[in-house]
């Protein structure tokens, strides 16, 4: 018989209404990196709450064995007393203390009773980030080092406590390719130092190349377990296994009608919100045309995000100097309301921080960037608002009960079809997209690229910024491509390949 | 039934709240042996409460922006109060003059706030907490440490009078008031059917017509017993009046109109509103503004109600407008809660107040009483959304 780190045998666990997880067998083998896929709301993030000790023991069926022995883990204390550790997609770390705190957060080094002994920490610190390969001084603030640095400083937290099953929730989500290889060459690196991984990722191609077994998840239920060097691993094949079907193109079919030029952004310079002296955007000119789909590639802090926001009514930058012209003519756009009024949308980076209110439902959402189209006057006719929403929501296909359910209890897609559903509706002529499939499944990326095509066919421009190269080159009749606040390229759909972007971002330093 | 079953949860705590005002209400009827609802008590009760339930619905919408509140409305009340006499009997103004001076006060006072808090960025509570040290000490030194009373019987009329029976009647019989309880009754079941024949146009779903009649009856009941007991009093108190208005008013704003949907949207997540074009500043400067304005009332039926401007009036008047709308289901972090939320939560302490002084039970165990119903009725509301998670 073969000898398991873990094993979670027959888990169910019930929400009210549904059935998250059924009868769910995992067997994860020691000193290896298994990856869990699936869908959202296939039941991948329960499944490791329920191993970590989130949902406590009581709330779902099934037993955990860890190393043969049975647990029962009420809090997440006592899964990490089994050396297991969860790190989740929004990173547990304060922003305001240094990396040494961070690190040893919860798991204070005292030498006796309350005392920290700060020597012993900064000391252990030192060690353990040059174990994860991270180079920045222990005393620094998290919040002012990179997504990806935060990445690694959670991962040393959990060495700290000297786990051996680290589970990982998306964590690659909001990183750039650069510190995407560098977090997926430590977790190959801790796999021989005896540390098994579970990550739970979207990111196919990552999967592929360092999972040695990947389970795939589907409506709660296990659907196979493929093992490298025995099955045939591809994202094709663990695309057929999530969504239950073939998909043959990832990206759907537009016809191109390419029109004139009828947005333009010339000389644009933007500076720092909080710091004037910094220079954000330099010199940029880009423009867009009618039917188009224009890429904005980049990796993080390229100022893509920034630059979308300034031209959106001035939400971002300080001494913001320029012109923006619309079909020829001058656009003045002192706030964002102008800039709708004008037929400009912008749909943020991250729905739920900036995209979404999430304690409103469904038909608020929808409708608050034109309130003025279902209002007489002042006063919102209640029943147009509901005869949109529900035309919106039919369209879009947003999958809820009713218009009246909160978006917070929405999955990810359904979100992202919620903040295109408000945007559409005001009815623009340019969509700025800001990473329009982050963190969202296969098949409601899809959908979401068909809305996409839609509405170039329809003659609207899309400005869409992806960190996600294969989308922006499956999506775009053209790319700019973005590094430290200046357009370094310009590439034709024919011309562009993964290459070539990398080449022009590399070329700019 | 599952629709029903989700609107219901979804406005669970307002029932919950109402359910609770009315137990309360049985409770000290049965425990004043009937004094707590007689037609002289109930004008009573209005009359106290009258004030609380205007600040408390200018401080929802403050909190309805994120849990904002605002400290000083106690003091700006009495300083307006203050003010008010002062123009009256020492600038000899005319009555309506001085109230309407006064008011345009309050809206300044009410924009220097909001100009603070939205375009300057100071903290509305430390904003506020200034204002309240400020506008507390401009009432000690206008006032000169000393009272002004008695006030004209004009100005009186706004907190204690009554609206007279121009219809006329049997003696001791005020018809006005049951004409106006019988045609707001009226207004009421043609306002719902109105709603439901729209919805019906759109082949919207409406409700179940089992749960629509017996709720529209008992509210015909409720307030034709409530006006049919005024009238055999002395019918229909100015400050009822006033506070209606009011009450319908910005229900109107806050559930059917754009700014109202802003500050709903503002309190709900800033930066998705701000994004969506509602220019948060704006909307905090008015919620700020329109506070101003509405201490401003407050302040004058106080002050008419005592018949003198004191330097002590509106002291923890914002302690109870602040607790009567997290009572009344407001959210502590923003975006959630009605403005009749906020009135059942100012009416289920005003109960409580006055149906323990009718028993005897001291003012400093009203005080602790109120602490822990604040407290229960917020635990309550943790604890609920725990559940539904």
């Amino acid at each position: 018989m073969e000898k398991y780190v873990l094993e979670m045998k027959n888990i169910s666990k019930l929400f009210p209404g549904v059935k998250a997880l059924d009868s769910v067998n995992l067997k994860v083998k020691p000193n290896q990196i298994h990856a869990l896929v699936g869908e959202n709301g296939a039941g991948k993030s329960t499944l490791m709450n329920v191993l970590s000790g989130v949902y406590p023991y009581g709330t779902y069926e099934g037993d955990i064995v860890v190393n043969g022995v049975t647990c029962k883990f009420k809090k997440i204390k006592d899964s990490e007393a089994k050396k297991i550790a969860i790190i989740h997609q929004e990173l547990a770390l304060i922003p305001t203390l240094s990396i040494a705190e961070n690190v040893f957060l919860g798991n204070e080094q005292s030498n006796a009773g309350i005392i920290i002994d700060w020597h012993k920490t900064k000391l252990k610190t030192m060690e353990i980030l040059k174990k994860v390969g991270l180079k920045e001084s222990i005393d620094n603030r998290i919040k002012d080092i990179g997504m990806g640095k935060q990445q690694l400083v959670e991962i040393a937290k959990a060495l700290a406590k000297d786990v051996k099953i680290l589970i990982l929730d998306e964590p690659t989500a909001a990183l750039n390719d650069e510190d995407s290889d560098h977090l997926l060459d430590l977790l190959i690196e801790l796999k021989k130092e005896g540390i098994t991984s579970i990550i739970i990722s979207h990111k196919l191609n990552e999967v592929t190349k360092v999972a040695d077994e990947i389970t795939v998840l589907r409506d709660g239920k296990i659907i196979e377990t493929l093992s490298k060097g025995i099955d045939e691993i591809s994202e094709k094949r663990i695309i057929k296994g999530m969504v239950g079907r073939e998909i043959t193109d990832r990206f759907p079919k537009r016809e191109h009608k390419v029109g004139e030029i009828c947005f333009e952004v010339k000389n644009w310079n933007a500076y720092d919100h909080m710091d004037e002296s910094k220079h954000k955007l330099k010199d940029i000119n880009i423009n867009t045309r009618v039917g188009e789909v224009v890429g904005i590639a980049g990796i993080m802090g390229a100022g893509r995000t920034e630059l979308a926001m300034s031209i959106f009514g001035k939400a971002y930058g300080k001494k913001i100097s320029g012109t923006i012209l619309k079909n020829g003519k001058k656009l003045h756009l002192h706030n964002v309301k102008d800039a709708i009024d004008n037929g400009i949308a912008y749909t943020t980076e991250d729905r739920k921080t900036s995209g979404l209110n999430l304690i409103d439902d469904i038909k608020g959402n929808i409708c608050i960037a034109s309130l003025k189209s279902i209002s007489k006057g002042i006063v919102i006719d209640a029943n147009n608002e509901i005869k949109v929403a529900e035309e919106y929501r039919k369209k879009l296909g947003i999958k809820s009960p009713s218009i009246l359910q909160k978006t917070g209890n929405l999955s990810g897609g359904n979100q992202q079809k919620v903040v295109f559903s408000k945007w559409i509706f005001s009815d623009p002529d340019i969509l700025i997209l800001d990473e329009p499939t982050r963190g969202i499944d296969v098949g409601a990326k899809y959908e979401i690229y068909s809305v996409i095509n839609k509405l170039a066919e329809k003659g609207k421009t899309i400005l869409m910024i992806s960190s996600e190269l294969p989308e922006i080159l499956g999506m775009c009749d053209r790319i700019y491509v973005m590094n430290e606040g200046r357009i370094v390229g310009e590439l034709n759909s024919s011309e562009a390949s993964q290459e070539s972007i990398m080449h022009c971002i590399m070329q700019s330093h | 039934m599952k629709k029903t079953n989700v609107l219901i949860k979804g406005n669970i705590r307002q029932y919950v709240m109402v359910i609770a005002l009315a137990v309360v209400i049985i409770l000290f009827q049965i425990l004043t042996d009937g004094v707590l609802l007689k037609p002289l008590n109930i004008s009573n009760l209005i009359a106290q409460n009258s004030y609380i339930l205007i600040l408390a619905t200018g401080m929802l919408l403050c909190i309805l922006t994120g849990g904002n509140i605002d400290l000083s409305v106690g003091s700006v009340a009495g300083f307006i109060g203050a003010l008010s006499a002062i123009f009256i009997m020492k600038m000899d103004m005319p009555v309506l003059v001085a109230i309407i001076l006064s008011l345009v006060v309050g809206v300044i006072i009410g924009m220097w706030h909001g100009f603070w808090i939205a375009y300057v960025g100071v903290p509305a509570f430390i904003a506020t907490l200034a204002g309240m040290l400020l506008f507390r000490g401009l009432t000690l030194t206008a006032l000169q440490g000393t009272s002004l009373a008695p006030m004209p019987d004009s100005y009186r009329f706004i907190a204690s009078g009554f609206l007279p029976d121009i219809i006329g009647g049997p003696d001791g019989i005020n018809v006005l008031a049951i004409v106006i309880g019988i045609v707001s009754s009226l207004a009421y079941v043609i306002g719902q059917l109105k709603i439901r024949i729209d919805k019906q146009k759109y082949n919207f779903e409406v409700t179940p017509l089992k749960v629509l009649i017996p709720k529209i009856i008992g509210i015909i009941v409720v307030v034709n017993a409530f006006t049919f007991s005024l009238a055999s009093y002395r019918g229909i108190p100015m400050v009822l009046v006033i506070v209606s208005l009011l009450v319908i008013i910005y229900s109107y704003i806050t559930t059917k109109t754009i700014p109202g949907r802003h500050i709903y949207a503002y309190g709900g997540n800033a930066k998705a509103a701000r994004l969506s074009g509602v220019n948060t500043k704006r909307v905090m400067f008015w919620v700020y503004t329109n506070m101003g304005f509405l201490a401003a009332i407050a302040g004058i039926v106080f002050t008419g109600r005592l018949n003198s401007a004191t330097p002590k009036a509106g002291v923890n008047f914002e302690l109870d407008a602040i607790a009567a709308c997290f009572i009344g289901g407001a959210s502590t972090t923003g975006g959630v809660g009605t403005v009749i939320g906020a009135i059942v939560g100012g009416l289920l302490m005003g109960v409580l107040n006055n149906g323990m002084s009718i028993m005897g039970i001291s003012i400093d165990w009203q005080q602790a009483i109120k602490g822990i119903v604040l407290l229960g009725a917020v635990a309550f509301d943790v604890y609920s959304k725990s559940k539904s998670k």
